[in-house]
């Protein structure tokens, strides 16, 4: 099969306009003859499933979490872009749309990308009118930040909790459609299965989380917007729950998964403290508009710090070496996030962390306090050459700017960050892969979308920050409520369709087939303890840094582990019931797979990029090195049987509009 | 650390239910309380019991999934964080812990410490919104200057969670402080004005249909309150109320 992306002809500034101007369009009346499916309910899904619903379709809205409100989307901290250009600092769509494409090393789809930079604007004035709290200045107007692997202000927020902000604004819009019935809201639901009819996305089989029943719900289309699948690694930021299920499920029914080995992995989180760990904790890439990123210059100092003989503040300016601003002068701590990780990791893995681990760099704000509290003694007449008050005043300041998050940091560590340089180390956050879409956002099955993180379209190899809040909402608020009109449009007189069809039976059987062999299993270990097996595979194999050794160990290994876990698995209690092991249990076989998939594309791609980077193509200062005569391209993988059957078909990437070049933040 | 957890067990709503005591031992106080509730459940796994039920999602305090009432607490001890930010260097060796559901007729045990709170969402079905269409033909964002003050008010508001620890907290178990968050970010806000009389008395309606009871100015729910909403907000929906009800 043939990858169609189905781009539309003409100028890239033209094409989303002109496109929509010529698409299928179902009138009024007839909306309210189609039924929508949404999974997931975070920005993407939310925003499509509200607009969905006031266009006049029937939706029906799934998540796994008790309300809507709490999908992870949630915990996104730092800002969303937006090409306002209301600094004056020279924004513009076109610039937005090249740092993103750059920013995704050259292996995201242009016309996608436009697309997005074109209704960035549109989304702020969407979610001010929805009374989100966003930050304003003095004046009354809003107020931007900057943030990596960009040279302008165009980030907006809401302090350090801008996706709580945004997604709220989404669940409030979802409100108003559920308060008027026209979305239908299933909480406590998990998708399980999708289901195909005559070749097109009819329906899905889902769990009631509460009952354990299992629920058979059609519609004319099906929108996945369930997020990305970081869990994979079992240590991310993604939240307990986020899995990849709703996403490799279709992929088994047919949709193709492209360029899983693009994650991301985010170089400014709270480091491992130990093996109990459930979680990592995230500290906003905001923060590096103000703290600066440094370790010890001399071996001896690191290790004294280490073995608790010196402390970070014993140490004078010369005793530090601020390795971004010293490698990347232009960018200074402001590089895109993998170029920061690798960064933080070549340190440490040359001796230099700060922990008892060895694993972690310090994030400074000690400049940020004086330069803030200098400026504030003077604006308020005080002594600036007063350094307790500058401290204080600094403080404070930096307090109204990232107090949650040195709030956060200050519950999980035990530290002070007013006084004492945050620890910070690389991990896991965000997938750039995802299911494959057209231009419409359209899986390969026909009538399944797919929306925000959960599909692979916009970031490339690398995305930048504040640009995955911009994406879930352009998905759901502005890009799939036009194209699924066209997909839609000839179904107007279908009706509605039967959960009594052969196809929903068979699908159902299958799921409750597999839940039946979990129960039944009696194994001897927990499901999380494969899960962090896995976990632990990929991190060491699969991860920061990758090369075709270890890859071909881990996609056995995974493999192996799988078998493992089918055999030994035990799962508590029964399939009736409310019963958290058994969720796990359906999640963790999925990662299983995903997994091996993930390894499998990480070692056909003989190229770095973004956050694949594979320590067989380096240049000498050891940035990545891509291969753009080999390897510009989409890796699309059908599912066939098993992860290692999976057949890969490529989209090609032409860049009309962008010359590439290697990507520099010197 | 060697502690005695005492824990809500009940299998479904229909159950009574009771407390179980469960000895655990090897518990490190850079844990979370909810990595400590992980080893007792890994525990259990091993020796064939059922492991405690609990809710949680994001583990960094702001999704307001987690719960518990911890030794006559919401979200235990510690002040301004939920359970799952809540870490076991806040306990000593030896203690006794006491763990149990969030309780409130409009919150129903569905099992173990895991509570139905949909009652919330519908409250805000009700008028937790600005009526505008989500097609993004709105007039430029920076139209619309707003007050600092105000619009910090307004997101201090908005940071409200949804967990539930006031209804929890509340002797009466009362919503109003929920409720009074939403009102307040869209009162504070113009955009909010033009639809706030309705908003505030179909919101307060659905609130007492759901069973919540009403508020006597203890403030316990604004202490318990991980995100520090301010009783403030409680004061401004009643103004908001009572402006409502007299235009009604």
């Amino acid at each position: 099969m043939a990858l169609d992306s189905k781009i539309p002809k003409g100028p890239i500034a033209d094409k989303w306009t002109d496109y929509k101007n010529h698409i299928n369009l179902v009138n009024p009346a007839n909306k309210r003859n189609l039924d929508i499916i949404v999974v997931g309910t975070g920005l993407a899904g939310g925003s499509a499933a509200a607009t969905l619903a006031e266009l006049g379709y029937n939706v029906k809205a799934f998540c796994f979490q008790d309300s809507p409100r709490r999908a992870h989307s949630i915990a996104a901290q730092g800002g969303i872009n937006a090409a306002k250009n209301y600094k004056g600092d020279g924004d513009s769509v076109y610039r937005l749309f090249y740092d993103t494409v750059k920013g995704g090393d050259y292996r995201a789809r242009e016309a996608n990308v436009h697309r997005l930079a074109e209704v960035s604007a549109n989304i702020i004035d969407q979610c001010v009118a929805q009374g989100v709290p966003l930050a304003r200045e003095y004046g009354g107007l809003l107020d931007n930040r900057s943030f990596g692997g960009t040279l302008v202000s165009r980030t907006f927020y809401a302090q350090g909790q801008t996706g709580q902000q945004l997604l709220l604004g989404a669940y409030s819009a979802m409100n108003r459609q559920i308060g008027r019935g026209k979305i239908k809201m299933y909480n406590r639901h998990e998708m399980l299965d999708i289901v195909i009819v005559d070749g097109k996305a009819r329906g899905i089989i889902a769990r009631n989380l509460i009952t354990g029943e299992i629920e058979r719900h059609s519609a004319h289309a099906v929108v996945i917007g369930s997020g990305g699948y970081g869990n994979v690694f079992f240590l991310s930021t993604n939240a307990m729950g986020s899995n990849a299920t709703a996403a490799w499920k279709i992929h088994k029914k047919g949709a193709f998964f492209a360029n899983p080995c693009y994650t991301q992995i985010h170089p400014t989180c709270i480091p491992v403290s130990g093996d109990h760990q459930s979680k990592l904790t995230l500290m906003s890439e905001s923060l590096r508009n103000d703290g600066r990123i440094w370790v010890p210059a001399k071996l001896e100092d690191a290790k004294a710090i280490r073995e608790g003989k010196k402390k970070a503040t014993d140490l004078s300016e010369s005793e530090r070496d601020y390795f971004l601003e010293r490698r990347y002068p232009a960018f200074g701590n402001l590089v895109p996030r993998d170029v920061a990780s690798r960064a933080a990791k070549e340190r440490c893995d040359a001796g230099f962390g700060v922990n008892k681990t060895g694993e972690a760099v310090y994030l400074d704000f000690a400049a940020a306090i004086k330069r803030y509290g200098t400026e504030d003694a003077y604006v308020k007449g005080l002594d600036d050459k007063d350094v307790a008050l500058v401290t204080k005043l600094g403080a404070a300041i930096v307090k109204s700017k990232y107090g949650n998050l040195f709030q956060m940091y200050y519950k999980i560590v035990d530290e002070d960050p007013y006084t004492t340089p945050m620890m910070i180390y690389p991990a896991v956050h965000y997938t750039m892969g995802g299911t494959w879409v057209d231009y419409n956002l359209m899986t390969t099955i026909p009538g399944c979308f797919s929306i925000g993180e959960s599909n692979f379209s916009d970031h490339g190899a690398n995305r930048l920050g504040a640009s995955a809040l911009m994406q879930g909402l352009a998905d759901g608020y502005f890009v799939l409520p036009y194209t699924i009109g066209d997909y839609l449009a000839p179904d107007i007189k279908m009706g509605e369709i039967s959960i009594d069809l052969p196809e929903f039976l068979e699908a159902e059987k299958a799921v409750k087939d597999q839940i039946e062999k979990f129960i039944n299993n009696k194994g001897t270990h927990s499901v999380d303890y494969f899960h962090k097996k896995l976990g632990k595979i990929m991190w060491n194999k699969v991860g920061m840094a990758r090369n075709a050794k270890g890859l071909a160990e881990a996609i056995e290994e995974i493999a192996a582990l799988r078998e493992e876990f089918y055999k030994d698995v035990k799962v508590p209690g029964s399939a009736n019931e409310f019963n958290q092991e058994l969720e796990k249990a359906t999640r963790v076989a999925d990662f299983l797979e995903l997994g091996e998939l993930f390894a499998k594309d990480a070692l056909h791609r003989n190229e770095s990029c973004g956050g694949h980077f594979r320590e067989e193509y380096q240049t000498e200062e050891g940035e990545a090195l891509r291969d753009d005569d080999n390897f510009a391209y989409v890796a699309a993988w059908e599912y066939k049987g098993k992860p290692s059957d999976a057949v890969l078909h490529k989209e090609p990437l032409n860049y009309e509009n962008i010359k590439l070049v290697q990507r520099s933040y010197k | 650390m060697k502690l005695t957890l005492k824990i809500w067990r009940q299998k479904n709503a229909q159950d009574k239910g009771g407390i179980v005591a469960y000895p655990i031992d090897g518990i490190e106080p850079d844990m979370s309380f909810l990595e400590m509730l992980d080893v007792l459940n890994e525990q259990l796994i091993n020796k064939g019991e059922e492991p405690v039920a609990f809710d949680h999602d994001c583990r960094e305090g702001i999704c307001g999934m987690c719960s518990l009432f911890i030794n006559g607490e919401a979200h235990g001890p510690d002040r301004g964080v939920t359970t799952c930010q809540l870490h076991m260097r806040m306990f000593k060796d030896g203690d006794t812990i006491f763990i149990e559901p969030f309780r409130a007729k409009a919150f129903p045990v569905i099992k173990d410490l895991v509570v139905d709170r949909s009652s919330f969402d519908r409250i805000q079905h009700a008028g937790g919104f600005i009526s505008v269409n989500t097609s993004g033909n709105t007039i430029d964002a920076n139209t619309i200057p707003i007050n600092k003050d105000d619009a910090d008010k307004s997101f201090d508001a908005a940071a409200c969670i949804g967990c539930g620890a006031c209804v929890a907290t509340c002797k009466n178990s009362s919503a109003m402080l929920f409720v009074s968050a939403k009102v307040s970010q869209y009162a504070l806000l113009p955009q909010g004005k033009v639809e706030a009389t309705d908003r505030v008395l179909n919101m307060v309606h659905q609130m007492d249909l759901e069973g919540f009871g009403n508020c006597t100015n203890t403030g316990a729910c604004e202490v318990e309150c991980p995100k520090g909403i301010s009783l403030e907000n409680i004061a401004r929906m009643n103004r908001e109320y009572l402006a409502a009800s007299l235009k009604g």
